[in-house]
């Protein structure tokens, strides 16, 4: 947990939320930032990815925008038959997460899929496999992203 | 939109990550057989054109002790929604917002925004901070939480054979 995390930790996890500089060496230049070695920095990367606490470390790329059509998703399923449905939805391959959640929409997942079409054909195979409606929140707009765990 | 073949082959070998070595793009650009310059001119483009986010890591919520993530979700006039959304989504707290159709009579809220906290208290402090900057303009609001991660499958870019 957070209590074992040096303040060098700390300092990378917040800045590796930001951008890497595009450069040859560019943990040299993160490390000048905290007056700590590149072999320091690299270091301090790979223990934290090996305790879990970074998951991934490299280039986040907008799905939509290499191609693809996304969507969120919610049903209101009926608790007796959760796992059946549950079943029946995570079946299909375009279902990519998949939450249980507090409320009566308690089934939230996203569809990712080849095009726009696929998202559709997708809803509504699941609501004939289901009997359930399937509500479908695209995502109109996104506001600010903004990946600011503070550590 | 179509990426360049070099593109894609740029995301196929990072979308796993980066090597952590002192030369990160040397080393993936040895890999894909072209200059270092050209994958950094590559990259920085992809990153103007909005295909690449950002270069950096992604910590693990729950092991930073924020274990709490509540769906906060808001019914707020369409005229200021988009003005407004852009001062929640910068919020320090919320880590993604977007708008998204209403689905009424069922679903009346027009604007999500995931809140992380310790605890779910320290949750519904964030949504009354929130609510505090939506004002009047807000007509109703809730917020899920989420209970059980039922499928969690990467995003990964399919090969494209042929």
């Amino acid at each position: 947990m957070t209590s074992d995390l040096t303040q060098l930790d700390r300092d990378l996890i917040n800045r590796l939320q930001e951008d890497l500089p595009l450069t040859n060496r560019p943990f040299a230049e993160i490390g000048a930032e905290f007056g700590v070695s590149e072999q320091d920095v690299i270091e301090r990367i790979k223990q934290l990815k090996a305790d879990g606490i970074l998951t991934r470390f490299g280039p986040f790329f907008d799905a939509k925008e290499l191609g693809g059509a996304f969507c969120l998703c919610a049903m209101a399923v009926p608790k007796k038959r959760f796992d059946e449905v549950l079943t029946q939805v995570n079946a299909h391959a375009e279902v990519a997460h998949n939450y249980e959640r507090t409320h009566r929409l308690n089934m939230w997942f996203v569809l990712a899929t080849e095009s726009e079409a696929g998202i559709a054909d997708t809803a509504e195979a699941i609501e004939r496999e289901t009997g359930l409606n399937v509500l479908l929140f695209p995502k109109e707009r996104e506001f600010f992203i903004g990946f600011k765990v503070a550590a | 939109m179509t990426l360049h073949p070099t593109d894609r082959a740029i995301v196929e070998a990072t979308q796993a990550g980066l090597p952590l070595v002192p030369a990160p793009f040397e080393a993936v650009a040895d890999r894909l057989g072209i200059s270092e310059t050209e994958l950094l001119d590559r990259l920085d483009r992809l990153k103007k054109q909005g295909v690449i986010r950002r270069i950096g890591a992604a910590p693990n919520h729950y092991k930073l002790g924020l274990v709490s993530n509540g769906m906060t979700v808001w019914d707020v006039e369409d005229a200021v929604v988009d003005q407004l959304g852009e001062i929640v989504g910068a919020l320090p707290y919320v880590t993604h917002s977007y708008r998204r159709p209403r689905a009424l009579p069922e679903w009346p809220y027009n604007l999500f925004a995931m809140v992380h906290g310790q605890n779910r208290d320290e949750v519904l402090e964030k949504q009354k901070e929130i609510a505090a900057i939506l004002g009047t303009a807000c007509r109703a609001n809730d917020i899920l939480y989420s209970t059980r991660i039922l499928k969690k499958t990467g995003l990964r870019l399919r090969r494209k054979d042929g």
